[in-house]
Protein backbone atom coordinates (compact mmCIF):
# COMPACT_ATOMS: atom_id res chain seq x y z
CA UNK A 1 0.00 0.00 0.00
CA UNK A 2 1.43 3.48 -1.17
CA UNK A 3 0.37 6.37 0.85
CA UNK A 4 -0.98 8.89 -1.04
CA UNK A 5 -1.59 11.64 1.89
CA UNK A 6 -0.54 11.73 5.01
CA UNK A 7 -2.29 13.99 7.59
CA UNK A 8 -1.04 14.43 11.14
CA UNK A 9 -2.63 16.51 13.77
CA UNK A 10 -4.27 18.91 11.67
CA UNK A 11 -6.10 21.65 12.78
CA UNK A 12 -8.14 23.89 10.94
CA UNK A 13 -9.90 27.40 12.05
CA UNK A 14 -12.31 29.83 10.27
CA UNK A 15 -11.85 32.46 12.26
CA UNK A 16 -12.65 31.72 16.02
CA UNK A 17 -14.34 28.75 15.16
CA UNK A 18 -12.81 25.32 15.13
CA UNK A 19 -13.65 23.05 12.12
CA UNK A 20 -11.14 20.61 12.32
CA UNK A 21 -9.91 19.12 15.67
CA UNK A 22 -6.47 17.15 16.01
CA UNK A 23 -7.21 15.00 12.68
CA UNK A 24 -4.78 12.24 11.45
CA UNK A 25 -5.53 9.26 8.90
CA UNK A 26 -3.28 7.90 5.89
CA UNK A 27 -5.28 8.04 2.24
CA UNK A 28 -3.98 5.00 0.71
CA UNK A 29 -3.01 5.49 -3.26
CA UNK A 30 -5.73 3.81 -5.52
CA UNK A 31 -8.41 3.60 -3.10
CA UNK A 32 -12.17 5.07 -2.75
CA UNK A 33 -11.87 6.37 1.07
CA UNK A 34 -15.69 7.88 2.03
CA UNK A 35 -15.97 10.57 4.06
CA UNK A 36 -19.27 11.10 6.07
CA UNK A 37 -20.92 12.77 8.64
CA UNK A 38 -23.52 14.69 9.34
CA UNK A 39 -23.62 18.51 8.33
CA UNK A 40 -21.02 20.53 9.99
CA UNK A 41 -18.90 17.56 11.23
CA UNK A 42 -15.88 19.36 8.89
CA UNK A 43 -16.14 16.95 6.12
CA UNK A 44 -15.79 19.06 3.11
CA UNK A 45 -13.11 21.21 5.25
CA UNK A 46 -11.29 18.58 5.02
CA UNK A 47 -11.25 17.48 1.18
CA UNK A 48 -11.05 21.02 0.66
CA UNK A 49 -7.45 20.97 2.34
CA UNK A 50 -6.40 18.59 0.59
CA UNK A 51 -6.39 20.70 -2.54
CA UNK A 52 -5.77 24.09 -0.82
CA UNK A 53 -9.52 25.09 -1.41
CA UNK A 54 -10.33 26.51 2.14
CA UNK A 55 -7.62 29.58 1.63
CA UNK A 56 -10.09 31.05 -0.66
CA UNK A 57 -12.18 31.32 2.56
CA UNK A 58 -10.98 35.04 4.42
CA UNK A 59 -10.41 34.11 7.95
CA UNK A 60 -8.66 30.27 7.52
CA UNK A 61 -6.26 29.39 9.79
CA UNK A 62 -4.51 25.98 10.04
CA UNK A 63 -1.59 24.04 11.81
CA UNK A 64 -0.37 20.27 11.28
CA UNK A 65 1.02 17.84 8.65
CA UNK A 66 -0.78 17.61 4.97
CA UNK A 67 1.45 15.69 2.37
CA UNK A 68 1.37 14.49 -0.75
CA UNK A 69 3.31 11.92 -1.47
CA UNK A 70 5.94 13.30 0.86
CA UNK A 71 5.50 16.47 -0.10
CA UNK A 72 4.01 19.32 2.48
CA UNK A 73 0.86 20.81 0.39
CA UNK A 74 1.15 24.18 1.71
CA UNK A 75 4.97 24.20 -0.31
CA UNK A 76 3.54 22.85 -3.56
CA UNK A 77 2.33 26.00 -5.71
CA UNK A 78 -1.48 25.84 -5.95
CA UNK A 79 -1.56 25.67 -10.01
CA UNK A 80 0.40 22.41 -9.54
CA UNK A 81 -1.33 21.13 -6.63
CA UNK A 82 -4.37 21.44 -7.69
CA UNK A 83 -3.78 20.20 -11.37
CA UNK A 84 -2.80 17.13 -9.02
CA UNK A 85 -5.62 16.64 -7.14
CA UNK A 86 -8.94 17.81 -8.83
CA UNK A 87 -12.45 18.15 -7.50
CA UNK A 88 -15.64 17.47 -8.08
CA UNK A 89 -18.30 19.83 -7.01
CA UNK A 90 -21.56 19.28 -4.91
CA UNK A 91 -23.79 20.70 -7.61
CA UNK A 92 -22.51 20.41 -11.21
CA UNK A 93 -21.06 23.34 -12.15
CA UNK A 94 -20.50 23.92 -15.28
CA UNK A 95 -18.34 26.86 -17.00
CA UNK A 96 -20.81 29.05 -19.16
CA UNK A 97 -19.06 27.30 -22.09
CA UNK A 98 -19.61 24.63 -24.58
CA UNK A 99 -19.32 21.24 -23.83
CA UNK A 100 -15.70 20.73 -25.47
CA UNK A 101 -14.48 23.99 -23.85
CA UNK A 102 -15.45 22.96 -20.59
CA UNK A 103 -13.57 19.73 -20.90
CA UNK A 104 -10.51 21.76 -22.27
CA UNK A 105 -10.54 23.92 -20.12
CA UNK A 106 -7.86 23.33 -17.50
CA UNK A 107 -5.85 21.76 -20.35
CA UNK A 108 -5.98 25.12 -22.29
CA UNK A 109 -5.26 26.69 -18.86
CA UNK A 110 -2.22 24.43 -18.39
CA UNK A 111 -0.69 25.82 -22.40
CA UNK A 112 -1.89 22.71 -23.92
CA UNK A 113 -3.29 24.61 -28.04
CA UNK A 114 -2.77 22.29 -30.45
CA UNK A 115 -6.12 21.30 -31.59
CA UNK A 116 -5.45 17.63 -32.02
CA UNK A 117 -4.53 17.37 -28.59
CA UNK A 118 -7.35 18.92 -27.22
CA UNK A 119 -10.29 16.64 -29.35
CA UNK A 120 -7.79 13.49 -27.99
CA UNK A 121 -8.44 14.75 -24.55
CA UNK A 122 -12.02 15.71 -24.70
CA UNK A 123 -12.78 11.90 -25.87
CA UNK A 124 -10.65 10.36 -23.32
CA UNK A 125 -12.08 12.02 -20.52
CA UNK A 126 -15.67 12.04 -21.60
CA UNK A 127 -15.16 8.34 -21.96
CA UNK A 128 -13.80 7.86 -19.01
CA UNK A 129 -16.60 9.76 -17.10
CA UNK A 130 -19.08 7.36 -19.70
CA UNK A 131 -21.37 10.42 -21.03
CA UNK A 132 -19.09 10.76 -24.63
CA UNK A 133 -22.04 8.53 -25.91
CA UNK A 134 -24.36 10.82 -24.95
CA UNK A 135 -22.71 13.86 -26.13
CA UNK A 136 -20.36 13.53 -29.29
CA UNK A 137 -22.90 14.97 -31.62
CA UNK A 138 -23.23 17.52 -29.95
CA UNK A 139 -19.85 19.02 -28.20
CA UNK A 140 -20.14 22.79 -29.23
CA UNK A 141 -23.21 23.03 -27.48
CA UNK A 142 -23.59 25.21 -24.10
CA UNK A 143 -22.86 22.44 -21.36
CA UNK A 144 -26.17 24.16 -19.62
CA UNK A 145 -28.03 22.20 -22.48
CA UNK A 146 -27.64 19.12 -20.63
CA UNK A 147 -29.69 17.30 -17.95
CA UNK A 148 -28.05 18.13 -14.28
CA UNK A 149 -26.40 13.72 -14.00
CA UNK A 150 -25.09 14.87 -17.55
CA UNK A 151 -23.47 17.99 -16.14
CA UNK A 152 -21.93 16.64 -13.29
CA UNK A 153 -21.13 13.45 -15.49
CA UNK A 154 -19.18 16.26 -17.80
CA UNK A 155 -18.06 18.28 -14.82
CA UNK A 156 -15.94 14.72 -13.69
CA UNK A 157 -14.64 14.43 -17.29
CA UNK A 158 -13.66 17.83 -17.11
CA UNK A 159 -11.72 16.98 -14.03
CA UNK A 160 -10.44 13.73 -15.59
CA UNK A 161 -8.79 15.82 -18.68
CA UNK A 162 -6.47 17.48 -16.55
CA UNK A 163 -4.92 14.57 -15.69
CA UNK A 164 -5.21 14.49 -11.87
CA UNK A 165 -3.78 11.44 -9.28
CA UNK A 166 -6.17 12.12 -6.72
CA UNK A 167 -10.24 13.08 -7.56
CA UNK A 168 -12.09 14.69 -4.28
CA UNK A 169 -15.59 14.08 -4.77
CA UNK A 170 -17.27 16.76 -2.62
CA UNK A 171 -21.25 14.79 -2.38
CA UNK A 172 -21.00 14.67 -6.13
CA UNK A 173 -24.89 13.60 -6.17
CA UNK A 174 -26.54 15.84 -4.00
CA UNK A 175 -28.55 17.47 -6.43
CA UNK A 176 -28.95 14.07 -9.01
CA UNK A 177 -31.69 11.77 -9.25
CA UNK A 178 -31.35 7.59 -8.47
CA UNK A 179 -30.24 6.64 -12.00
CA UNK A 180 -27.52 9.85 -12.60
CA UNK A 181 -25.96 8.98 -9.18
CA UNK A 182 -25.66 5.51 -10.21
CA UNK A 183 -23.88 6.67 -13.25
CA UNK A 184 -21.61 8.56 -10.91
CA UNK A 185 -20.90 5.99 -8.61
CA UNK A 186 -20.13 3.23 -11.43
CA UNK A 187 -17.49 6.05 -12.86
CA UNK A 188 -16.19 6.27 -9.07
CA UNK A 189 -15.43 2.60 -8.82
CA UNK A 190 -14.01 2.24 -12.62
CA UNK A 191 -11.89 5.16 -12.03
CA UNK A 192 -10.00 4.00 -8.69
CA UNK A 193 -7.93 1.63 -10.99
CA UNK A 194 -6.07 4.63 -12.26
CA UNK A 195 -7.06 7.56 -9.47
CA UNK A 196 -7.10 7.75 -6.02
CA UNK A 197 -11.16 9.12 -4.65
CA UNK A 198 -12.00 10.44 -1.63
CA UNK A 199 -15.59 10.86 -1.64
CA UNK A 200 -17.21 13.13 1.03
CA UNK A 201 -21.35 12.40 1.04
CA UNK A 202 -24.27 13.20 2.67
CA UNK A 203 -25.55 9.84 2.16
CA UNK A 204 -24.58 6.90 4.30
CA UNK A 205 -25.73 3.72 2.22
CA UNK A 206 -23.65 5.52 -1.05
CA UNK A 207 -20.53 4.94 1.27
CA UNK A 208 -21.66 1.69 1.64
CA UNK A 209 -21.69 0.80 -1.95
CA UNK A 210 -18.53 2.41 -3.36
CA UNK A 211 -15.84 2.85 0.00
CA UNK A 212 -12.98 0.93 0.33
CA UNK A 213 -12.40 2.37 4.02
CA UNK A 214 -15.22 4.65 5.85
CA UNK A 215 -13.70 7.53 7.81
CA UNK A 216 -16.51 8.55 10.52
CA UNK A 217 -16.69 12.92 11.28
CA UNK A 218 -18.45 14.17 13.98
CA UNK A 219 -18.16 18.14 14.97
CA UNK A 220 -14.48 18.47 13.62
CA UNK A 221 -13.33 15.10 14.83
CA UNK A 222 -12.40 11.94 12.83
CA UNK A 223 -14.44 9.40 15.12
CA UNK A 224 -13.47 6.37 13.34
CA UNK A 225 -11.58 4.91 10.39
CA UNK A 226 -12.09 1.27 9.19
CA UNK A 227 -12.70 -0.82 6.56
CA UNK A 228 -16.16 0.19 4.99
CA UNK A 229 -17.51 -3.76 5.52
CA UNK A 230 -16.32 -2.99 9.19
CA UNK A 231 -17.54 -0.05 9.49
CA UNK A 232 -21.15 -0.64 8.37
CA UNK A 233 -20.95 -4.39 10.27
CA UNK A 234 -19.49 -3.73 13.72
CA UNK A 235 -18.00 -0.06 14.27
CA UNK A 236 -16.49 0.31 17.11
CA UNK A 237 -17.82 3.77 18.34
CA UNK A 238 -21.52 3.98 19.09
CA UNK A 239 -21.78 7.51 17.41
CA UNK A 240 -20.74 5.64 14.59
CA UNK A 241 -23.25 3.20 15.04
CA UNK A 242 -26.06 5.83 15.47
CA UNK A 243 -25.58 7.47 12.73
CA UNK A 244 -25.40 5.18 10.79
CA UNK A 245 -28.23 3.95 11.64
CA UNK A 246 -29.78 7.28 11.36
CA UNK A 247 -30.27 7.97 14.92
CA UNK A 248 -28.81 11.50 14.31
CA UNK A 249 -27.48 13.74 12.01
CA UNK B 1 -60.81 39.45 -0.17
CA UNK B 2 -62.50 42.47 -2.78
CA UNK B 3 -60.68 44.78 -0.02
CA UNK B 4 -56.72 43.27 -1.21
CA UNK B 5 -57.49 43.23 -4.88
CA UNK B 6 -59.06 47.08 -4.54
CA UNK B 7 -55.71 47.59 -2.69
CA UNK B 8 -54.11 46.04 -5.46
CA UNK B 9 -55.54 47.84 -8.74
CA UNK B 10 -54.90 51.40 -6.83
CA UNK B 11 -51.04 49.97 -6.52
CA UNK B 12 -50.92 49.16 -10.05
CA UNK B 13 -53.12 52.47 -10.35
CA UNK B 14 -49.91 54.55 -9.12
CA UNK B 15 -47.44 52.37 -10.48
CA UNK B 16 -48.67 53.31 -13.76
CA UNK B 17 -48.88 56.91 -13.18
CA UNK B 18 -45.37 57.08 -11.70
CA UNK B 19 -44.29 55.56 -15.48
CA UNK B 20 -46.32 57.48 -17.30
CA UNK B 21 -45.02 60.90 -15.56
CA UNK B 22 -41.45 59.76 -16.62
CA UNK B 23 -42.56 58.77 -19.68
CA UNK B 24 -44.46 61.62 -21.39
CA UNK B 25 -41.98 64.20 -20.72
CA UNK B 26 -39.05 62.59 -22.47
CA UNK B 27 -41.42 61.75 -25.39
CA UNK B 28 -42.66 65.51 -25.21
CA UNK B 29 -38.59 66.37 -25.34
CA UNK B 30 -37.87 63.81 -28.22
CA UNK B 31 -40.91 65.13 -30.15
CA UNK B 32 -40.28 68.72 -29.54
CA UNK B 33 -36.74 68.60 -30.65
CA UNK B 34 -37.60 66.65 -34.09
CA UNK B 35 -40.40 69.27 -34.72
CA UNK B 36 -38.57 72.18 -34.43
CA UNK B 37 -34.65 70.88 -35.49
CA UNK B 38 -35.75 68.71 -38.18
CA UNK B 39 -36.11 71.63 -40.62
CA UNK B 40 -32.49 72.89 -40.05
CA UNK B 41 -30.67 69.09 -41.19
CA UNK B 42 -29.11 69.05 -44.15
CA UNK B 43 -26.25 68.08 -45.79
CA UNK B 44 -24.99 71.80 -45.29
CA UNK B 45 -25.83 71.70 -41.47
CA UNK B 46 -23.77 68.76 -40.56
CA UNK B 47 -20.56 69.00 -43.27
CA UNK B 48 -20.09 73.62 -43.54
CA UNK B 49 -18.12 75.44 -40.49
CA UNK B 50 -20.73 78.09 -38.80
CA UNK B 51 -20.71 81.32 -40.75
CA UNK B 52 -22.08 84.82 -39.97
CA UNK B 53 -21.50 84.51 -36.50
CA UNK B 54 -22.72 81.28 -35.83
CA UNK B 55 -26.10 82.26 -37.47
CA UNK B 56 -25.75 80.26 -40.45
CA UNK B 57 -23.63 77.68 -41.92
CA UNK B 58 -23.50 74.47 -40.33
CA UNK B 59 -22.22 72.99 -37.03
CA UNK B 60 -19.35 70.16 -38.90
CA UNK B 61 -16.66 71.30 -36.15
CA UNK B 62 -18.98 71.31 -32.83
CA UNK B 63 -19.73 67.50 -34.24
CA UNK B 64 -16.30 66.54 -34.47
CA UNK B 65 -15.04 67.99 -31.55
CA UNK B 66 -17.32 66.11 -29.10
CA UNK B 67 -16.81 62.79 -31.06
CA UNK B 68 -13.01 63.83 -30.41
CA UNK B 69 -13.76 64.29 -26.46
CA UNK B 70 -16.38 61.53 -26.34
CA UNK B 71 -13.23 59.01 -27.66
CA UNK B 72 -10.76 60.24 -25.49
CA UNK B 73 -12.97 60.32 -22.53
CA UNK B 74 -13.62 56.62 -22.99
CA UNK B 75 -10.29 55.88 -24.13
CA UNK B 76 -8.50 57.34 -20.61
CA UNK B 77 -11.35 55.93 -18.20
CA UNK B 78 -12.63 52.81 -19.82
CA UNK B 79 -9.44 50.73 -19.37
CA UNK B 80 -8.22 52.92 -15.62
CA UNK B 81 -12.06 52.49 -14.82
CA UNK B 82 -11.64 48.48 -15.36
CA UNK B 83 -8.62 47.95 -13.89
CA UNK B 84 -9.39 49.42 -10.81
CA UNK B 85 -12.63 47.31 -10.60
CA UNK B 86 -11.25 44.28 -11.24
CA UNK B 87 -8.20 44.77 -8.89
CA UNK B 88 -11.13 46.33 -6.00
CA UNK B 89 -13.68 43.02 -6.81
CA UNK B 90 -11.31 40.59 -7.15
CA UNK B 91 -8.23 41.55 -5.29
CA UNK B 92 -8.43 44.15 -2.49
CA UNK B 93 -9.68 42.57 0.30
CA UNK B 94 -12.36 43.51 2.45
CA UNK B 95 -11.52 45.70 5.11
CA UNK B 96 -12.17 49.04 6.49
CA UNK B 97 -10.44 51.34 3.90
CA UNK B 98 -11.73 49.33 0.86
CA UNK B 99 -14.91 49.73 1.77
CA UNK B 100 -14.28 53.39 2.59
CA UNK B 101 -12.85 53.68 -1.31
CA UNK B 102 -15.73 52.07 -2.89
CA UNK B 103 -17.86 54.15 -0.87
CA UNK B 104 -15.82 57.55 -2.01
CA UNK B 105 -16.06 56.21 -5.46
CA UNK B 106 -19.63 55.78 -5.66
CA UNK B 107 -20.13 59.20 -3.66
CA UNK B 108 -17.81 60.92 -6.69
CA UNK B 109 -20.60 59.97 -9.38
CA UNK B 110 -22.54 62.25 -7.85
CA UNK B 111 -20.30 65.38 -7.29
CA UNK B 112 -21.53 68.39 -9.86
CA UNK B 113 -19.77 68.55 -13.47
CA UNK B 114 -18.81 72.04 -12.77
CA UNK B 115 -16.20 71.04 -9.96
CA UNK B 116 -15.27 68.62 -12.35
CA UNK B 117 -14.49 71.41 -14.51
CA UNK B 118 -12.82 73.83 -12.18
CA UNK B 119 -10.76 70.63 -11.30
CA UNK B 120 -9.30 70.30 -14.63
CA UNK B 121 -8.95 73.41 -15.11
CA UNK B 122 -6.61 73.65 -12.12
CA UNK B 123 -4.90 70.25 -12.68
CA UNK B 124 -4.36 69.89 -16.94
CA UNK B 125 -4.81 73.28 -18.14
CA UNK B 126 -2.46 75.02 -15.51
CA UNK B 127 -0.46 72.58 -13.24
CA UNK B 128 0.44 70.16 -16.21
CA UNK B 129 0.59 72.74 -18.58
CA UNK B 130 -1.85 71.30 -21.26
CA UNK B 131 -3.43 74.89 -21.90
CA UNK B 132 -7.26 74.80 -23.51
CA UNK B 133 -7.23 71.59 -24.95
CA UNK B 134 -8.70 68.14 -26.60
CA UNK B 135 -6.04 66.51 -24.36
CA UNK B 136 -7.41 68.43 -21.23
CA UNK B 137 -11.40 68.24 -21.84
CA UNK B 138 -10.66 64.32 -22.58
CA UNK B 139 -8.66 64.13 -18.77
CA UNK B 140 -11.40 65.81 -17.63
CA UNK B 141 -14.60 64.30 -18.55
CA UNK B 142 -12.70 60.80 -18.34
CA UNK B 143 -11.87 61.86 -14.70
CA UNK B 144 -15.80 62.44 -14.22
CA UNK B 145 -16.73 58.72 -16.20
CA UNK B 146 -14.18 57.35 -13.69
CA UNK B 147 -16.71 56.62 -11.06
CA UNK B 148 -19.50 55.21 -13.24
CA UNK B 149 -17.50 53.15 -15.26
CA UNK B 150 -15.87 51.71 -11.94
CA UNK B 151 -19.29 51.21 -10.28
CA UNK B 152 -20.50 49.57 -12.65
CA UNK B 153 -17.87 47.23 -13.91
CA UNK B 154 -17.36 46.21 -10.29
CA UNK B 155 -21.25 45.48 -10.05
CA UNK B 156 -20.52 43.41 -13.09
CA UNK B 157 -17.57 41.45 -11.80
CA UNK B 158 -19.15 40.84 -8.42
CA UNK B 159 -22.14 39.52 -9.68
CA UNK B 160 -20.48 36.47 -12.04
CA UNK B 161 -21.08 33.73 -9.43
CA UNK B 162 -18.18 32.68 -7.10
CA UNK B 163 -18.62 29.04 -7.68
CA UNK B 164 -17.43 29.77 -11.57
CA UNK B 165 -14.14 31.25 -9.76
CA UNK B 166 -13.60 27.92 -7.68
CA UNK B 167 -14.20 25.42 -10.59
CA UNK B 168 -11.86 27.72 -12.82
CA UNK B 169 -9.12 27.89 -9.82
CA UNK B 170 -9.46 24.17 -8.68
CA UNK B 171 -8.47 22.71 -12.15
CA UNK B 172 -5.50 24.62 -11.85
CA UNK B 173 -6.02 27.64 -13.29
CA UNK B 174 -4.62 30.77 -11.78
CA UNK B 175 -6.00 33.48 -10.12
CA UNK B 176 -5.42 36.23 -12.89
CA UNK B 177 -6.32 33.27 -15.82
CA UNK B 178 -9.72 32.68 -13.71
CA UNK B 179 -9.94 36.24 -14.29
CA UNK B 180 -9.23 36.60 -17.53
CA UNK B 181 -11.34 33.82 -19.34
CA UNK B 182 -14.46 33.55 -16.90
CA UNK B 183 -14.70 36.49 -14.75
CA UNK B 184 -14.26 39.41 -17.60
CA UNK B 185 -15.94 37.75 -20.22
CA UNK B 186 -18.92 36.88 -18.07
CA UNK B 187 -19.21 40.88 -17.00
CA UNK B 188 -18.71 42.28 -20.39
CA UNK B 189 -22.68 43.29 -20.65
CA UNK B 190 -22.80 45.20 -17.62
CA UNK B 191 -19.12 46.76 -17.81
CA UNK B 192 -20.19 47.73 -21.12
CA UNK B 193 -23.58 49.56 -19.37
CA UNK B 194 -21.57 50.97 -17.55
CA UNK B 195 -19.43 52.27 -20.38
CA UNK B 196 -22.90 53.30 -22.24
CA UNK B 197 -23.96 55.86 -18.93
CA UNK B 198 -20.45 57.36 -18.88
CA UNK B 199 -20.48 58.20 -22.94
CA UNK B 200 -24.01 59.40 -22.47
CA UNK B 201 -22.87 61.65 -19.85
CA UNK B 202 -19.19 62.61 -21.77
CA UNK B 203 -21.10 63.77 -24.41
CA UNK B 204 -23.84 65.64 -23.04
CA UNK B 205 -22.15 67.40 -20.26
CA UNK B 206 -20.87 71.41 -20.77
CA UNK B 207 -19.36 72.73 -17.47
CA UNK B 208 -16.05 69.89 -17.09
CA UNK B 209 -15.35 71.54 -20.78
CA UNK B 210 -16.22 74.96 -20.57
CA UNK B 211 -12.82 75.47 -18.91
CA UNK B 212 -10.73 73.01 -20.40
CA UNK B 213 -11.52 72.69 -24.18
CA UNK B 214 -14.43 74.77 -25.70
CA UNK B 215 -13.62 77.10 -27.93
CA UNK B 216 -16.49 79.82 -28.24
CA UNK B 217 -15.79 79.99 -31.85
CA UNK B 218 -13.45 77.99 -34.46
CA UNK B 219 -14.62 77.78 -37.54
CA UNK B 220 -11.96 74.59 -38.25
CA UNK B 221 -11.27 71.01 -37.36
CA UNK B 222 -8.78 70.83 -34.54
CA UNK B 223 -5.21 70.10 -35.93
CA UNK B 224 -3.89 68.36 -32.58
CA UNK B 225 -4.89 67.30 -29.16
CA UNK B 226 -3.17 70.05 -27.81
CA UNK B 227 -5.95 72.34 -29.71
CA UNK B 228 -8.94 73.21 -28.79
CA UNK B 229 -12.10 72.71 -30.13
CA UNK B 230 -15.72 73.26 -30.28
CA UNK B 231 -18.77 71.26 -28.80
CA UNK B 232 -21.89 70.59 -29.16
CA UNK B 233 -23.07 70.79 -25.80
CA UNK B 234 -20.92 74.12 -25.44
CA UNK B 235 -21.69 75.64 -28.56
CA UNK B 236 -25.45 75.11 -27.89
CA UNK B 237 -25.40 77.37 -24.99
CA UNK B 238 -23.10 79.91 -26.56
CA UNK B 239 -25.90 80.16 -29.91
CA UNK B 240 -29.18 79.95 -27.25
CA UNK B 241 -27.82 82.48 -24.81
CA UNK B 242 -24.64 84.23 -25.80
CA UNK B 243 -25.45 85.01 -29.72
CA UNK B 244 -28.57 87.27 -30.53
CA UNK B 245 -30.51 85.99 -33.42
CA UNK B 246 -29.85 83.29 -33.86
CA UNK B 247 -32.67 81.32 -35.71
CA UNK B 248 -34.42 78.84 -33.14
CA UNK B 249 -33.96 76.02 -36.50
CA UNK B 250 -30.21 75.85 -35.95
CA UNK B 251 -30.32 75.67 -31.98
CA UNK B 252 -33.04 72.81 -32.07
CA UNK B 253 -31.23 71.37 -34.95
CA UNK B 254 -28.17 71.46 -32.62
CA UNK B 255 -29.87 69.69 -29.97
CA UNK B 256 -31.19 67.13 -32.06
CA UNK B 257 -27.14 66.41 -33.95
CA UNK B 258 -26.37 65.99 -30.21
CA UNK B 259 -29.37 63.88 -29.33
CA UNK B 260 -28.90 61.76 -32.18
CA UNK B 261 -25.11 61.47 -31.33
CA UNK B 262 -25.26 60.29 -28.04
CA UNK B 263 -28.48 58.16 -29.34
CA UNK B 264 -25.92 56.48 -32.40
CA UNK B 265 -22.95 55.79 -29.61
CA UNK B 266 -25.08 54.27 -27.16
CA UNK B 267 -26.84 51.79 -29.91
CA UNK B 268 -23.64 51.11 -30.96
CA UNK B 269 -22.30 49.56 -27.47
CA UNK B 270 -26.20 48.06 -27.07
CA UNK B 271 -25.36 46.35 -29.73
CA UNK B 272 -21.67 44.85 -28.57
CA UNK B 273 -23.52 44.39 -25.11
CA UNK B 274 -26.33 42.34 -26.62
CA UNK B 275 -24.02 40.12 -28.82
CA UNK B 276 -22.29 39.32 -25.58
CA UNK B 277 -25.08 38.66 -23.45
CA UNK B 278 -26.92 36.09 -26.01
CA UNK B 279 -23.52 34.47 -26.02
CA UNK B 280 -24.15 34.40 -22.06
CA UNK B 281 -24.63 30.38 -21.39
CA UNK B 282 -25.78 29.91 -18.02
Amino acid sequence: MVTKFDIENLNIWFKEVRALKDVSLKIQANEILSVIGPSNSGKTTFIRMLNRMNELQYNFRMNGKVELDGFDVRKIDLEPLRKRVGMVFALPLPLPLSIFDNVVYGARMHGINNKNKLKEIVERSLKQAYIWDEVKDRLGVSAYKLSGGQQQRLCIARTLAVGPEVILYDEPCSGLDPISTAKVEETMLKLKEKYTIVLVTNNVKQAARVGDRTAFFLNGELVELDKTDQIFTAPRDKRTDGYIRGKFG
Amino acid sequence: MHNSQRTQKIAFLFLFLATLLIVVPVGLIVVIIIQKGLPAINWQFLTDIPRQGMRAGGIFPAIVGTMYLVAGAIVFALPIGLLAAIYLSEYSKDNFLNRLIKLAIVNLAGVPSVVYGLFGLALFVIFLKFGASILSGSLTLGIMILPIIITASREALESVPDSFREVSLSLGASKWQTIRHIVLPNAVPGILTGTILGLGRAAGETAPILFTVAAFYLPRLPHSIFDQAMALPYHLYVISTQVPNVDEKIRYGTALVLLVLVLFMNLVAIIIRYKFRKKKKW
